[in-house]
């Protein structure tokens, strides 16, 4: 014998992005902290060390900020023009940083004055770097050279002359002391060993190279450039792994989170793109406001750290997270009643008798089941249901609509329940999902309450508003047509004769998109 | 084996069981443990009496033998087993419904419309017939039931009793132990009083109050008071009383049904009235008041007749749908026997569910039955609309309109609409084949595929090329064809991995898209536009030629199959039947013929067309190869003929006839404009029964369930197999099996041991022991055993066992001391067992 069957609530899967892990992820952080810096911000690198300061570099200037701090804590001036990529040295105790007038400069964290000036560069340095071996820097410069130096002695080691343009982002191997890697605006990235003489490697990015990196693991390297993020194999001498093209403009800045699961990118489209290293599809994005030169992301990704091109330094700080567990927790029963007979194994001759589940069936299931259709759909037009699942209060409206009810079920109404379902048709009327159901309930309640309008003021703003909201649909419809029509033919003129099924195909995924829409 | 007879138009799915009444057997055997329990149901299906078992839902026989169909069933009130019949060809039957054997046959002579017994009577039944000379005017009358030698017998004693009677058997009671008879037509109620030959008439009032229709619909009597209740057209029921006097009766009234009560039956003691009606709820009133009522809600369909058993325990509902249900004396559905649904209007089809060959059309409202063919019986019922069905006059219902299976029966997809012109709400559903939990589970819900009515839709699926060939195609009246795709889900967390969206939306000059269909091997999809055939490549899309053949839309297309899998067939309003070569893209041939459905066989090249001219519908086969049908049968029924289907047979059948060489691989099924399924076969009647009642074969103790079934057919191989062997048949082996299997089933309960313990002598009993073998074999074996010299020699095993099983019993206190021993003989005895048997299953 049959059931009663509750009301199917449609569950229609949410447009837009979905939620997944990795949004929830990225969404966990505050409000940003927005500081304004003198110049545009080219670099900001975290300390390596607790508590985790960074520097940023905007201007003639590097300043070292805290944690949460919103104003430096230190800051190193003594640039005569304007200084760039200030790095951190492994053990967060020195800092190099390249300057406009070709000097490579060291500081201690704790001092003022450069412990170290390295000279040999003729045109501005534009990166900076230590080798893993801590006693070694190395630069790029527009000079088209790369150096290496010394740090006790303050001398050149050695300057490969190779690129062809400026060089302008470099970085070192961790697993190799000797390995480190520049890219320059000749389109190439260059991998060199200090061992030897020349360049090791080369790799053909296609395009002016803003970033590069290099994975943990050594194996892997990451160059962007143009609007191009790649991904090169080093070990098998440089093949391309894959090439992202997910920004619409030059990609500036390149920058792995902590555990090396996720690649991010920044670019002077103003947005920040997470990648899943494993897939590389990209996760999740960030929004600016104004196009991104630098970004950096703290260990244990607690802050994220964005510069602009206008000197403005984004910072971001994760959300704490959440305790779940209320320690106001109801008492429970004691533990030997849940456990009783949970482990009991029926033994060969045991009959056993299975307990019949209990349906739960909902409010308004209850009193559709026994026809009491005014009242099912009062239990729907409780605020909570109709604010936050408005999905169910149309289901009910339908299910009345189905059984012919609907009618009775919302005539005799007061003021208050009339304003309050106008409140809801007015403003749900023109999602497409509801659309169809609401459209009735609204012609429904015009019929019914045509003869008392005019009799309170509250139901008759609701009427105009619905009739706003109605017209201000129809108006977007037709402009929306009016672009498919466009679009057509657009289509039409440029396809040939041959392709016409293949495009007719396109098209029309354009029409299923707005199709949803147009229903009404 | 069977001599070229003509092929046959065979009646099969059963008829409606809502003929007359249900009747429990009256008797209390005690068969197992159901203790006074009615063990049979009797129903009139068609021109058949049919014998259900009450507590396994079985049939149990079918009693044939009336020419027309039955109309009342009654106990014999002088011997419980046995039952009258009557039917409309003028005859009463008197069966033995324990055996199925009609003892006797009487002729009346004219139509009989319903049946009545009374025990008070002594030789005569009560008959309504339609009096002489006047339509629509029946009366009841008396008639004798002569007592002669022969079996047929004539017996035209009539004696009116009453007149202007209802022509249904609801219309008709009889009061307490026969005093008086009860009849009710339109608005009048009769009383006669058979010992003062007394007739009061009651009529209600015409005027109709408050719109209602105050006609009657049905009567009962109260089994113990002077009681009479009726039924009434607007849902209320009247308890009548003081019915004696023609001036001072009384009547109260009791109202929940909204609409017509259907039919009524008071409990043994009378203290409580069950009442049933559209509104498919079965009401139960105690006590004649109007607030104690309990209900039993949400039975299915319509309720058309209730009957209670004799000893009032169990009560069935007869329903419109072609169902019985059981219910329990506390108003506890226990069970329920379904046939085949009829519904109104099959829009789905016949279609064969590849997977258990069953046929599937509409069922329930929104719901999809699978009917086996083989045993006459709703495998399932999946429930695609899943929404609450509520019965009112007027409501836009949402039905099923469409079915498709893909090839192995993976999925399958169905279209719903409602019945509203203008928003048909359509949604088109997939359901994906969930093997653990054997049924179909939605994978996909599309809500608006088109924006008007689905025409047609078909899968496309190839076994070789695995789940990434499947591809759907829905065509619509909103002059698009669409193509869906399975797509996978790129998110993990989903639920299922894959889901369904559209791929491709194609349209030919804005034509209305008509039907479907892709060839065998995949690579072509047809979609007809009105009046032209297109073709395109499923590969890209390409639409690769039409066809056409003006005047007419087209109505039906389909590809060849096999040798013939380059023509393309259709069929047009106007009457052609055209087929068109799709190497030379030319019509091959055309026939003028009113092609109602075409219908391509699965497994071979044939196609059947079935033509409607001028009252009659007419059989073609043919292969699309050759203009020349391989068959025409000719006036294949008065019906018109809707759908047809051909289902694949298990193994082919022998056909010795040329001609009938098509029907050898699958069976064609087809649905009349009359919700009859039939089917062509070339055996006779009887030898299309005697399987049936080779199997009723069964102890009459016993009823029939799949375990003695079971057993029956293990007995039977075992004989056969000795046959085979040609020996003289070693007959105390059947007997040794039996008394094993008797002594276990005859043993009161309390004295058996556990059933662990009688497992493996009971199955050891159902093995076949090697005495079968050749005394070679068992010599070989006898060796093998030799290292133990007291083993049992072969022939004494089963007596010995036996043996012990006794001696077990007495001695249940030294049981567990010499069970290590018996468990040793026995585990040898198991190693030693020919397992031969168990690939019979």
């Amino acid at each position: 014998m049959a059931v009663y069957k509750p009301v199917v609530v449609q569950a229609c899967p949410k447009l837009g992005e979905k939620i997944t892990q990795d949004t929830l992820y990225w969404r966990g952080y505050k409000t940003p902290v927005q500081i304004k810096e003198f110049g545009a911000v080219n670099k900001i690198d975290f300390s390596p060390a607790p508590p985790y300061n960074y520097a940023v570099t905007a201007s003639s200037r590097i300043h070292i900020y805290g944690r949460y701090s919103q104003e430096p804590i230190k800051t190193f001036s003594r640039f005569r023009d304007a200084a760039y990529c200030a790095t951190y040295r492994d053990d967060g105790r020195l800092l190099a940083a390249g300057s406009e007038d070709g000097s490579v400069c060291l500081f201690d964290v704790g001092g003022k004055a450069p412990l170290r000036q390295f000279q040999g560069h003729t045109k501005p340095v534009h990166a900076v770097g230590f080798l893993s071996d801590k006693y070694r820097i190395f630069s790029g410069g527009d000079d088209y050279s790369s150096n290496l130096w010394d740090i006790a002695s303050a001398a050149e080691i050695i300057s490969y002359s190779e690129h062809t343009d400026y060089v302008r982002c470099g970085c070192a191997s961790k697993v190799n002391a000797d390995v480190f890697i520049t890219g320059s605006y000749d389109h190439t990235v260059k991998l060199f060993d200090a061992r030897t003489k020349s360049s090791v490697l080369t790799i053909e990015h296609g395009h002016p190279v803003e970033s590069v990196l290099l994975f943990p693991s050594g194996g892997l390297l990451v160059s962007a450039g143009g609007r191009y993020v790649k991904v090169w194999d080093v070990l098998k001498g440089g093949q391309l792994l894959v090439s992202l093209k997910n920004h619409h403009k030059t990609v500036t800045c390149l920058c792995l989170n902590s555990s090396g699961q996720r690649l991010l990118s920044g670019s002077l489209d103003r947005h920040v793109k997470i990648y899943s290293t494993t897939s590389y599809k990209v996760v999740h994005s960030f929004n600016y406001a104004t196009s991104i030169l630098s970004l950096a992301l703290s260990p244990e990704d607690e802050t994220i750290v964005v510069g602009m091109t206008n000197g403005v330094l984004n910072v971001k700080h994760r959300k704490p997270e959440e305790k779940s567990e209320n320690s106001q927790k109801k008492r429970q029963p004691a533990y030997r009643t849940y456990v009783k007979g949970r482990t009991y194994m029926p033994k060969q001759e045991d009959f056993c008798v299975s307990k019949p589940v209990k349906r739960v069936l909902r409010k308004y299931d209850k009193l559709l089941r026994s026809f009491q259709s005014s009242k099912a759909l009062d239990a729907v037009l409780e605020p909570p249901i109709m604010l936050h699942t408005p999905e169910v209060t149309v289901a009910v409206m339908q299910e009345l609509h189905r059984r012919g009810t609907l009618r009775s079920a919302l005539a005799g109404r007061d003021e208050k329940q009339v304003n309050l379902l106008l409140t809801f048709v007015a403003r749900r009327v023109i999602e497409p999902r509801f659309t169809p159901v609401l459209v009735t309930v609204a012609d429904m309640l015009t019929d019914i309450y045509q003869p008392v309008v005019g009799q309170s003021a509250v139901v008759d703003k609701q009427f105009l508003k619905l009739q706003e909201a109605i017209g201000k649909e129809i108006d977007y419809q037709e402009e929306l047509l009016e672009v498919l029509g466009m679009m057509d033919t657009l289509f039409a003129t440029f396809t040939k004769k041959k392709d016409t099924c293949l495009e007719e195909n396109k098209s029309n995924g354009v029409t299923g998109v707005t199709e949803t829409n147009r229903n009404y | 084996m069977v001599a070229p007879g003509a092929l046959r138009v065979v009646r099969c799915g059963g008829s409606a069981l809502c003929g007359a009444r249900a009747v429990f057997s009256a008797d209390c055997k005690q068969v197992g443990r159901g203790a006074g329990a009615a063990a049979y149901l009797l129903c009139a299906s068609g021109d058949f009496v049919k014998v259900y078992s009450v507590s396994t839902e079985e049939t149990l026989r079918l009693m044939g033998g009336h020419a027309d169909l039955v109309t009342g069933i009654q106990l014999n009130p002088h011997n419980h087993m046995q039952l009258y019949s009557s039917s409309l060809d003028g005859t009463i039957k008197l069966w033995d419904f324990m055996d199925g054997i009609p003892i006797k046959t009487f002729t009346v002579g004219s139509k009989l419309l319903a049946l009545y017994t009374l025990a008070s009577a002594e030789d005569s039944v009560f008959v309504v017939i339609p009096k002489k000379g006047e339509r629509d005017t029946y009366q009841l009358v008396s008639v004798k039931l002569t007592k002669g030698a022969g079996q047929d017998l004539e017996s035209k004693e009539l004696s009116v009793v009453l007149d202007g009677v209802g022509a249904s058997m609801k219309h008709i009671a009889f009061g307490r132990q026969g005093a008086y008879v009860v009849s009710v037509k339109n608005v009048t109620l009769q009383v006669y009083f058979f010992k003062r030959k007394l007739l009061n008439r009651f009529s209600l009032s015409t005027l109709k109050t408050k719109g209602g229709d105050n006609r009657f619909s049905c009567v009962a009597c109260h089994p113990a008071e002077d009681c009479i209740a009726t039924g009434h057209a607007d849902g209320k029921i009247r308890l009548w009383r003081n019915f004696h006097h023609k001036k001072e009766y009384t009547y109260s009234t009791l109202h929940w049904h909204h609409d017509i009560v259907m039919d009524l039956a008071f409990s043994l003691e009378g203290t409580r009235l069950l009442s049933g009606g559209v509104e498919s709820v079965l009401v139960q009133w105690h006590n004649e008041s109007s607030c104690q009522k309990d209900f039993l809600p949400r039975l299915g369909s319509p309720i058309e007749y209730i009957s209670m058993s004799s000893d009032g325990a169990l009560c069935c509902t007869l329903h419109t749908d072609n169902r019985i249900s059981i219910i329990n004396s506390n108003l506890r559905f226990s069970r329920s026997i379904q046939g085949l649904i009829k519904s109104r209007d099959v829009k789905t089809g016949l279609v064969v569910d590849p997977r258990t060959k069953a046929l599937v059309l509409n069922g329930e409202p929104g719901h999809l039955q699978f009917y086996s063919l083989q045993n006459d019986q709703q495998l399932f019922s999946l429930d695609i609309v899943q929404r609450q069905y509520i019965h009112e006059a007027g409501l836009k219902q949402s039905d099923l309109v469409k079915v498709a299976f893909s090839a192995q029966g993976t999925w399958l997809a169905t279209v719903e609409e409602s019945e509203e012109v203008t928003d048909p709400e359509l949604q088109l559903k997939l359901w994906f084949y969930h093997e653990e939990a054997q049924s179909f589970v939605l994978n996909t819900r599309i809500n608006t595929p088109h924006d008007n009515h689905i025409t047609d839709m078909c899968f496309r699926d190839m076994d070789g090329l695995g789940d990434d060939s499947l591809i759907l195609v829905t065509t619509g009246r909103d002059c698009v064809f669409k193509v869906w795709v399975m797509v996978e889900d790129s998110d993990p967390e989903a639920q299922q991995s894959v889901s369904w969206s559209c791929d491709f939306v194609g349209s030919y000059h804005n034509y209305q898209a008509t039907n479907c269909c892709f060839s065998e091997d995949g690579s072509l999809l047809a979609v007809s536009f009105e009046e032209t055939v297109t073709v395109w490549d499923s590969l890209t899309w390409d639409l690769k030629c039409t066809f056409c053949h003006p005047p007419g839309n087209i109505r039906k297309i389909c590809f060849g199959r096999l040798t013939c899998s380059k023509y393309l067939i259709g069929a047009t309003d106007y009457g052609f039947l055209c087929c068109w070569n799709l190497l030379t893209c030319a019509l091959e041939w055309s026939a003028h013929l009113n092609v109602v459905v075409l219908q391509p066989d699965p497994v071979s090249e044939h196609i059947a067309a079935v033509s409607w001219l001028s009252k009659e519908s007419s059989l073609f086969v043919f292969k699309p190869n050759e203009p020349r049908p391989i068959y025409i049968q000719r006036n294949l029924c008065k019906e018109k003929i809707l759908l047809a289907a051909f289902v694949p047979r298990d193994e082919p059948e022998m056909i010795s006839s040329e001609k009938y060489l098509w029907l050898r691989k699958s069976q064609l099924f087809f649905l009349t404009d009359t919700q009859e399924l039939m089917t062509l076969s070339t055996k006779s009647l009887e030898e299309r029964l005697t399987p049936s009642s080779k199997q009723l074969a069964v102890e009459e103790s016993l009823p029939v369930t799949p375990f003695s079934l079971l057993l029956g057919k293990h007995r039977r191989q075992q004989a056969q197999e000795d046959i085979d062997l040609g020996k003289p048949v070693v007959h105390n082996k059947q007997e040794q099996a039996s008394p094993a299997v008797k002594e276990l089933l005859h043993t009161p309960a309390h004295v058996l041991p556990s059933a662990s313990f009688l497992c493996t002598i009971f199955i050891n009993s159902l093995l076949i022991s090697k005495e079968n073998k050749s005394a070679e074999e068992v010599a070989d074996e006898v060796e093998m055993e030799s290292e133990k010299a007291e083993d049992d020699s072969d022939e004494e095993d089963v007596t010995a066992m036996e043996q012990e099983d006794t001696s077990h019993m007495e001695l249940l206190g030294e049981m567990t001391c010499k069970l290590s021993k018996s468990q040793e003989k026995e585990l040898r005895k198991i190693r030693k067992m020919d397992y031969s048997w168990i690939s019979a299953f």
